[in-house]
């Protein structure tokens, strides 16, 4: 394995993706401008369909909202257990890692399953509004949006923890300490201090919630439910209901470009603060 | 921070306190609400559960009331083995590779292999349907394994990558210089020592694959029906308390192999490092 030849070690995993990850995307690029699935005669049908449906920019406005406001709700109750977790000892340490990685290695569809449990008609939140008095009666949160939203921010938040915790673990404690001795309040040393260094982490795990959350089929379709329309859901019914390929392919490529769009908005960001 | 807080600190210090406890409540309390629901004697979702039972496991593991579940988590762990290795070995190379060539390219492949990981996974799963149908293949478990191990893929490079980078190249050298081929050197030295990253990635790629949605989405059929997908069906019908007890299943499941992988290999350390 000299240092030369060494590339060559990669070429596997390359070939593999140009064959089944490049071409498929290219296939899909190809769909959305064909009048059906046999790419023969092609059209920009599907994509005046796209921009001229308000269905559909509203369901891709609805797609993107989603995954900002779940961004929004982890990065406020994660980062502050990621700071219980730089502050706390080995043993709630080690609960706190586990209770990150536990929701990440069960499937998405138990996680789902969960939260009908959860929002339900019978479910732990309506029984405890009724229970306490707080409501008169059961309060619908599933097929809304905020139901939809509390599912997702448990369903993602290991995604924004993770990275979290990673870039809080490369702060120096002796540079904590300093600054406190140095008459520096909480809220300085964090903002100073903790937040410059966490930054990485928040935008890698923002980009990650961000996705997931924009993309996270099961959860929509059963939490969100057939009212609430987002752009799986459309893209999944446009090719496997109503067979409309060039569609489904225009819609996909349109979620696919919004999430890139963001994602390197997120990134862009990181190095500016990085430069800064 | 293990320091005294002046007091005026304190109602902030508090405020984190509160919603760091309200993030492993909300983190938590799932995983038990569904584990404590698998027991329920009600034919709906109530919670709490009027009563416990053990019927919806009984009816889960009876061969012939629940046959086509059986069959599905068949094929998903077949496909998530087989995806596993793959992923692993495409893995492994490329992390090699990467580490010794050192060259400004290295750090751009690394970013290219793990673009699949913030694509929207439904597009791509459209993607591969519409692919291999335009080259007129049916769908098949190997396709099935071909979809999930690029989206598995980058799991797995992820931590092995990370072990290849720690690897002391002088040992490398070493081997050489004592006269290993490079295939003796890999196994005897390499190997050995980046284990542990390999291992976690396997399980990560494991788990990528079993719990995959958009690709079997589209790629699974009724021939090769994937757990996550007939789960969903049984979601989306007729709620099925079924399902609940699988999913207790598959929370006991992630669990143990999380202990173990966690004592074996770390793994904890090597997802949030």
């Amino acid at each position: 394995m000299d240092e030369r030849g060494a590339w060559r070690l990669a070429l596997p995993l390359a070939v593999a993706q140009i064959l089944f990850f490049l071409a498929p995307l290219l296939i899909l690029a190809a769909t959305s401008f064909a009048t059906d699935e046999n790419l023969v005669a092609f059209s920009h049908q599907a994509w005046a369909d796209v921009v001229a449906d308000g269905f559909n920019l509203r369901a891709t406005w609805n797609t993107l909202r989603l995954g900002g406001l779940t961004v929004i709700a982890t990065v406020v109750l994660a980062v502050p257990l990621a700071l219980l977790h730089l502050a706390a000892g080995p043993g709630l340490k080690k609960v706190i890692l586990l209770a990150a990685v536990l929701p990440l290695l069960t499937s998405v569809v138990v996680r789902t399953f969960s939260w009908i449990a959860i929002l339900g008609r019978e479910g732990v939140i309506n029984n405890v509004l009724v229970g306490t008095g707080i409501t008169a009666g059961p309060v619908p949160l599933l097929q809304t949006e905020h139901g939809l939203i509390l599912a997702l921010t448990q369903i993602e938040m290991p995604l924004m923890l993770l990275p979290l915790i990673a870039s809080m673990g490369r702060i120096d404690p002796a540079l904590l300490d300093a600054s406190a001795a140095l008459g520096a309040s909480l809220f300085r040393t964090l903002r100073k201090v903790v937040l410059p260094m966490a930054l990485p982490g928040l935008l890698a795990g923002a980009t990650l919630v961000f996705a997931s959350a924009a993309t996270a089929f099961i959860s929509q379709s059963v939490i969100g439910g057939g009212r609430l329309a987002y752009l799986p859901y459309l893209v999944w019914q446009q090719a496997m209901v109503v067979f409309n390929w060039p569609l489904a392919a225009a819609l996909a490529l349109t979620l696919m470009v919004s999430v890139i769009i963001v994602v390197l908005a997120l990134s862009a960001l990181g190095r500016k603060i990085a430069d800064a | 921070m293990p320091r005294l807080l002046a007091p005026s600190d304190r109602p902030l210090a508090l405020l984190i306190l509160a919603l760091a406890l309200l993030a492993l409540l909300i983190l938590i309390g799932p995983v038990i609400v569904v584990l404590v629901t698998s027991f329920t004697t009600s034919q709906a979702l109530r919670f709490p559960p009027p009563g416990l039972t053990l019927r919806w496991y009984e009816a889960l593991f009876d061969p012939a009331r629940s046959a086509q579940i059986h069959k599905a988590a068949g094929n998903s762990l077949l496909v998530a083995v087989t995806v596993a290795a793959f992923s692993t070995g495409l893995a492994t190379a490329a992390s090699l590779g990467i580490v010794r060539a050192r060259a400004r390219w290295a750090r751009a492949a690394e970013g290219v292999f793990m673009a699949p990981l913030v694509l929207p996974g439904i597009a791509y799963g459209l993607a591969t349907l519409m692919f291999f149908s335009w080259l007129r293949l049916p769908p098949s478990f190997w396709l099935l394994v071909a979809g999930h191990a690029m989206i598995a893929t980058p799991f797995a490079l992820r931590t092995v990558g990370a072990s290849a980078a720690g690897l002391d190249t002088t040992l490398l050298d070493a081997s050489a210089s004592l006269g290993a081929s490079p295939w003796r050197t890999f196994r005897r030295v390499v190997l050995p020592l980046i284990m542990p990253g390999v291992a976690a990635g396997a399980f990560l790629a494991f788990i990528s694959s079993l719990d995959n949605v958009p690709v079997s989405l589209f790629l699974g059929s009724a021939e090769n029906d994937m757990l996550p997908i007939r789960m969903w069906g049984m979601m989306e019908s007729s709620l099925d308390v079924r399902v609940a007890a699988a999913s207790g299943v598959l929370v006991a499941v992630a669990f143990l192999l999380l202990v173990v992988m966690d004592r074996t290999v770390g793994l904890v350390r090597r997802m949030a490092g």
